[in-house]
């Protein structure tokens, strides 16, 4: 590991401060970040310590949904009463990630800010233009059996590897910055996260310095949740392909429906036009395929993850048939 | 820099690169908690922090130097073992014992976990009591490997810690 400079932040606003400076890192739960500092994939000159502040508590907004502070561990936030009845597709994908150690100590704020396990981001002795913008991406013809589908660019084709992301933009989670200047942000997460396009390294629209304080969900959404993980190994393994859903059927037909997806693309994906696909239809298999259909209108398998293309479809209607079954 | 392990106060003069399971092995002489992968990947390293299990390999030491830390040096004795590390001996839920300090600590952690209602992966339903079966244990100690792969002997070994009842497992084959 590279040396680097330690301070501990004792307000967000130092923090900001402290973390708008060149080449500067938050450091919460650290699960990630220092498994890439040991590997020299990130070389931080100083760290900032934001885990003693006090940005750990979850409590009701005053229309009826949660704010979660930024250093509620995945664990704690997994187990939380209002969590669990209100927003149980957030409690299932958090527990379906990771492992009982690294939940206990992974932050809600670092969870949506992991990197890839794309395995030559992961090696800085090949080229990746994530970690090494220009270097080239060995992904595309190499071993790409985890990589995406969607969203892909000529520069990068890595995933996501967030499932509690996931269930955030199925929920349509906002995310609450506060910037060096003092200046306080709400980001939607669906517009928190950037295609790789030309600039891989870039992931998110976050400005130097600028610091998650905040996730807020809005109320519970109506009618039946899941998350479903498809994965190598029935634990402790990144998802092949997953699913968050949200759906309410009301007199025999979809009423609303959410749908996000992990695995796939270089953000955890949701596009409009499979809800579209299924809202004012009665659910089945044509509505059910038709959602595949515009789920993957797009899609392009680089060799190795040509599977996921049919297993995401089967994914998809499994899901899309328990979230409806017996509400006609 | 002063960290309050087992109980007792330890002074160290670290490197801030330095991680908590390397203060723990080659600063203070705990070599109790092992260095499998040092990436989080193992489960090895396994320690309670202020009570909760976590990777020790993948924190930095001086960002613990508020908490109270607890290695498997903290759990028993040799001659006075806790209810799990007797049971891991009498379940032989172990072959070489590499993982063993960080099975012991994990578990630790994860029966207190169950105690306060956490819900699992498969847990039916996510409040309430849990009801720890082999699955649930199987589930919830995910994060520990174990390369001999004791696994059925460290979940019974866990079930009876927990005060649970032995499951009777059917013996398949032409001469059971």
């Amino acid at each position: 590991m590279k040396l680097f400079d330690y301070a501990r932040a004792d307000s967000p606003e130092a923090a900001a401060r402290d973390g708008a400076l060149a080449n500067v890192k938050f450091i919460a739960g650290g699960t990630n970040l220092l498994d890439l500092m040991k590997l020299q994939v990130e070389t931080p000159e100083k760290l900032v310590d934001i885990s003693r502040l006090a940005l750990n508590e979850v409590e009701e907004t005053e229309a009826g949904g949660l704010r979660i502070g930024a250093l509620v561990p995945n664990a704690d936030l997994a187990a939380h009463p209002k969590v669990t009845a209100g927003y149980p597709v957030l409690s299932r994908a958090l527990l379906a990630g990771a492992s009982g150690q690294l939940r206990n100590k992974a932050s809600t704020g670092g969870n949506l800010l992991q990197r890839t396990r794309c395995y030559y981001f992961y090696d800085p002795a090949s080229a990746c233009n994530k970690r090494d913008p220009g270097s080239g991406c060995p992904a595309k013809e190499g071993f790409n059996r985890i990589h995406a589908i969607l969203g892909t660019s000529d520069q990068c084709i890595a995933t996501h590897p967030s499932d509690m992301a996931v269930a955030m933009r199925a929920l349509d989670a906002v995310i609450v910055t506060l910037k060096p200047d003092g200046d306080k942000r709400r980001i939607s997460i669906h517009d928190f996260y950037r295609l790789p396009g030309d600039t891989p390294d870039k992931e998110t629209v976050l400005e130097p310095g600028e610091l998650i304080t905040h996730v807020e969900l809005p109320a519970p959404p109506r009618g039946r949740q899941l998350y479903r993980k498809v994965r190598d190994r029935a634990s402790y393994a990144f998802a092949l392909v997953s699913v968050a859903g949200v759906i309410a059927v009301e007199d025999g037909k979809i009423a609303s429906a959410a749908l996000a997806f992990g695995g796939l693309g270089p953000m955890p994906w949701r596009n409009v036009d499979v809800e579209d696909a299924l809202v004012g239809k009665v659910p089945g298999t044509a509505a059910f395929e038709a959602a595949a259909d515009a789920l993957l209108a797009d899609a392009k398998g680089y060799g190795g993850n040509d599977f996921k293309i049919p297993l995401v479809r089967r994914t998809l209607i499994a899901c899309l048939r328990d979230l409806t079954e017996g509400t006609a | 820099m002063q960290f309050t392990i087992n109980g007792t106060v330890h002074e160290a003069d670290i490197d801030v690169r330095t991680s908590l399971l390397d203060l723990l092995r080659e600063h203070l002489g705990l070599t109790g908690s092992k260095k499998g992968c040092d990436h989080g990947q193992c489960g090895a390293c396994t320690v309670l922090v202020n009570g909760r299990r976590i990777n020790s390999c993948l924190t930095l030491a001086v960002m613990h130097q508020d908490d109270e830390i607890t290695t498997i040096e903290g759990i028993g004795t040799p001659d006075e073992l806790a209810p799990l590390q007797a049971a891991f001996v009498k379940h032989d839920g172990f072959q070489c014992g590499y993982c063993t300090p960080g099975q012991i600590c994990s578990a630790t952690g994860m029966l207190d976990e169950v105690k306060k209602g956490w819900p699992s992966h498969v847990s039916e339903a996510l409040d309430g009591q849990v009801d720890l079966t082999d699955t649930e244990i199987s589930e919830r100690m995910s994060g520990n490997l174990c390369r001999c792969s004791a696994y059925p002997n460290i979940v019974a070994a866990i079930r009876e810690a927990a005060g649970l009842a032995p499951v009777e497992h059917e013996v398949v084959g032409e001469d059971a």
